[in-house]
């Protein structure tokens, strides 16, 4: 079977809501829609406090190139526009609206029968989805449509569908492939006439053997599009890792996949393009999964934006009582909120709920060099250099031992005998190295 | 058997010449020069290689000033104005004597005035924490109490104190600009040190509107402008939701200090002020009724004194007015 050659390590998968269908939760009463929640500048608002908006209406649109419009994910009065604390710790500008009602704008196509006949030309598509604010909903919340501008000289052999969703615990990628697998096919074809490319390839890991049977059955209606199971290894789901695993190409160190003629794009990417392609629907709900050990109903929860998360907690039968930690996204990836008043964004794919005595850390000791950490880089880099580096914030070496090359995925922190925290120390090291490439380029 | 001693004497003393000759010569040939007078000052420099001076350590500093020729611009805050006017006479120049400063932490947000909210479980250093969430109490302009900058001194000046988890800055600083730079968020500035070492700053720098700075932190800057509104010599300048005190223009007359709701204006070194004659009143009913309770308010103004006449934490001042508050 299929997978990337260096590293990478096998959590416990843990996948406890994966035969959870989704469900729609109720209405929350207020929804606070934060006006950063994709890669790039934050959008602008365009709407004040005191205005009536309706579902699927624009509210924010894109600042700059690489931004995302915003639309409402409700219905009703916009209360205020003020910082509130979103999930990345600090208090960020949002848009606060009271929910009156669910009146959605009539633009939108509400029916649910399957569309899979593509009349937009390749232009029209990639503005669609900038229209519509279509962004990565594998968790890197890139705007979508950025992708589909091929630079002249570039052409794409193969556009990768990321439907590997290898964090433990996460299934909403598992759910959506299952329950509406036919319309992210379309949303793939949609994506190859955008690139105009005629090769797809499906890759989703071997523990969800019900989701590859219906995607083969599914695909063979599409012409172009193939599925591949991929053996079960963390972080299969990673770009680079994805790419080398199906296509046996490698993305050189500080490149883009399109070098190689790739792009990917996440599973419920391609649904949100279906949807705003072919339904003229914006992206303002996602599937986000509530799960945990202690959790009494472990769920996938069709949400929309703006959503506090104590909503879903609740609608997952309530806060278990030895919660230790919650953590928005993985046990891998995932960073740990400081209240259950932050609300739903776009790339919100999970909510674990962690018991308390899985929470504390270990105590860190030194360490024995025994380059458990190097084994399981993903990326064939030097966690324990990177990490010593930083930590004593020499920068310059942690540039040249290609800093930037990580993917953050936690390999080598999972991996490490002495508990210590290497990917806290090299998340530090990159972002400051990434601070002195940005000074750099700015001169 | 002399003869051997002799010849080998005698061989190798004479390559030993030779090469001694060759040495002197090669030696001449790539003399670099170098003025003496870097020597001379360097010996004058207090050798803490610091870089409080902005160059790369006291030889630096020599190589550079003989270079210029002047003293204008060079300043080296560790030695001060002593050790600049020596260096000054050595180079038969005029010294600049520049004010001294020392390194203030403009943050009170102590574990009592900022409570934690959430339970941090990450590596020790503010830099880190910093890029990762907006601190245990709240508020994203805040001490994270992590050590950067304790780490970063050179001269055991500065030290977080493990009760309030906010450092806290003795007499040894020679505001070499360590601190200032090791701390992520800019809540430590080089003020100068003042008239009679005594001076007075905001101890915030939140630029969040009144209200959530506030809710925060209960001693939080709320930029009423009630000291701006105040203050007879305009040193105050209202700023993106704060007040900030122009160390140049403030003249010491703690009228500011006197009316900031939330006790956010900190004096250091000031003698105790009367008491408000509210308290007075009230001091005379206490000594005729419970002779307990007088001794206790002599042993609090003892300790009061003592502790403003030490060069101890700046919140000294601050709890002292609080206690005072709480009594009256």
């Amino acid at each position: 079977m299929k997978t990337f050659k260096l590293g990478g390590v096998h959590p416990p998968e843990n996948k406890l809501s994966a035969e959870a269908a989704i469900e729609t939760i109720a209405l929350p009463k207020q929804v606070t829609v934060p006006l950063g929640q994709h890669l790039g500048a934050p959008a602008t608002a365009i709407v004040k406090k005191g205005d009536m908006v309706k579902v699927g209406q624009q509210i924010a649109k894109a600042t700059g190139f690489i931004s995302a419009n915003i639309h409402s994910p409700v219905s009703g009065k916009v209360f205020k526009i003020d910082n509130v604390y979103d999930s990345s710790g600090y208090r960020k500008p949002s848009i606060i609206i009271n929910v009156e009602g669910d009146e959605w704008v009539d633009t939108i196509d509400r029916s649910t029968d399957i569309d899979a006949n593509i009349k937009l030309s390749a232009k029209e598509i990639t503005d669609k989805i900038n229209e519509m604010g279509v962004v990565g909903l594998g968790g890197a919340t890139f705007p979508s449509f950025v992708k589909l501008m091929v630079p002249d000289g570039k052409k794409v052999d193969y556009l990768i569908i990321n439907g590997v969703e290898c964090e433990p615990y996460l299934t909403s990628d598992h759910r959506l492939m299952l329950e509406r697998g036919e319309e992210m096919l379309i949303g793939v074809s949609i994506l190859m006439k955008g690139l105009n490319t005629n090769k797809a390839l499906i890759g989703i890991e071997d523990n969800k053997k019900d989701a590859i049977e219906d995607l083969k059955r599914l695909a063979q209606k599409f012409k172009g599009i193939e599925v591949h199971p991929l053996k079960v290894q963390y972080p299969q789901g990673g770009e680079k890792q994805l790419i080398q695993a199906l296509t046996g190409r490698e993305v050189p160190s500080g490149k883009l996949p399109l070098e190689v003629g790739c792009v990917v794009n996440n599973v419920g990417t391609a649904l949100a393009i279906y949807e705003a392609v072919q339904k003229n629907k914006p992206l303002f709900e996602r599937v986000v999964t509530v799960t945990g050990k202690s959790v009494k109903k472990p769920s996938n929860f069709l949400a929309r934006i703006g959503t506090p998360i104590k909503e879903l907690i609740e609608a997952a039968q309530g806060l278990p009582e030895d919660t230790g930690k919650i953590i928005n996204g993985g046990p891998m990836m995932g960073k740990a909120l400081l209240n259950t008043d932050v609300p739903v964004v776009k790339g919100t794919s999970g909510i674990l709920i962690m018991p308390e005595k899985e929470s504390k850390r270990n105590e860190a000791s030194n360490c024995i060099r025994c380059a458990k950490c190097v084994e399981a880089c993903p990326m064939g880099l030097e966690p324990v250099l990177l990490s010593k580096t930083s930590k004593l914030e020499l920068f310059e070496k942690v540039e040249a031992e290609r800093v930037m090359d990580c993917i953050e995925c936690g390999s080598c922190s999972y991996t490490c005998p002495a508990n210590i925290p290497l990917l806290d120390y090299i998340r530090y090291g990159k972002n400051k190295v990434g601070g002195i490439i940005r000074d750099r380029s700015k001169k | 058997m002399n003869e051997v001693i002799l010849y080998s004497v005698g061989s190798l003393g004479t390559l030993a010449i030779v090469a001694a000759i060759i040495l002197y010569f090669v030696a001449q040939k790539f003399k670099v020069f170098e003025d003496p007078r870097i020597d001379d000052v360097e010996e004058i420099l207090p050798s803490a290689n610091c870089g409080g001076c902005g160059y790369a350590g006291c030889r630096a500093f020599a190589e550079a000033l003989v270079k210029a020729g002047t003293m204008e611009g060079f300043n080296c805050p560790v030695g001060g104005s002593d050790v600049m006017v020596d260096v000054g006479k050595a180079l038969g120049l005029e010294a600049e004597i520049a004010e001294p400063q020392i390194a203030v932490v403009r943050c009170n947000g102590t574990v009592d005035n900022s409570p934690a909210k959430v339970k941090y479980d990450g590596i020790s250093s503010c830099a880190a924490a910093a890029t990762i969430y907006s601190g245990e109490g709240g508020c994203s302009f805040g001490c994270l109490g992590l050590g950067d900058c304790e780490e970063s001194c050179d001269f055991d000046a500065i030290h977080v104190n493990p009760k309030t988890m906010i450092p806290e800055v003795t007499n040894n600083c020679v505001a070499c600009n360590a601190c200032v730079i090791a701390c992520p968020k800019d809540i430590i500035e080089l003020r100068n040190v003042g008239k009679k070492e005594r001076r007075i700053f905001v101890s915030c720098i939140n630029e969040e509107k009144g209200a959530p700075a506030k809710k925060n932190c209960s001693v939080a800057c709320i930029a009423c402008s009630k000291c701006f509104n105040v203050c007879p010599f305009d040193a105050i300048e209202m700023k993106n939701n704060r007040a900030y005190i122009d160390y140049e223009k403030c003249k010491l007359c703690r009228k500011c200090v006197a009316v900031c709701p939330t006790d956010a204006i900190h004096e250091i070194n000031f003698p105790l002020k009367k008491i408000k004659p509210a308290a007075d009143k009230a001091a005379p009913k206490k000594v005729a009724t419970e002779t307990k309770v007088d001794l206790t308010a002599n042993l609090v103004t003892e300790q009061k004194k003592e502790v403003v006449k030490k060069e101890a934490p700046k919140n000294a001042a601050a709890d002292a007015k609080k206690e005072e508050n709480k009594k009256a």
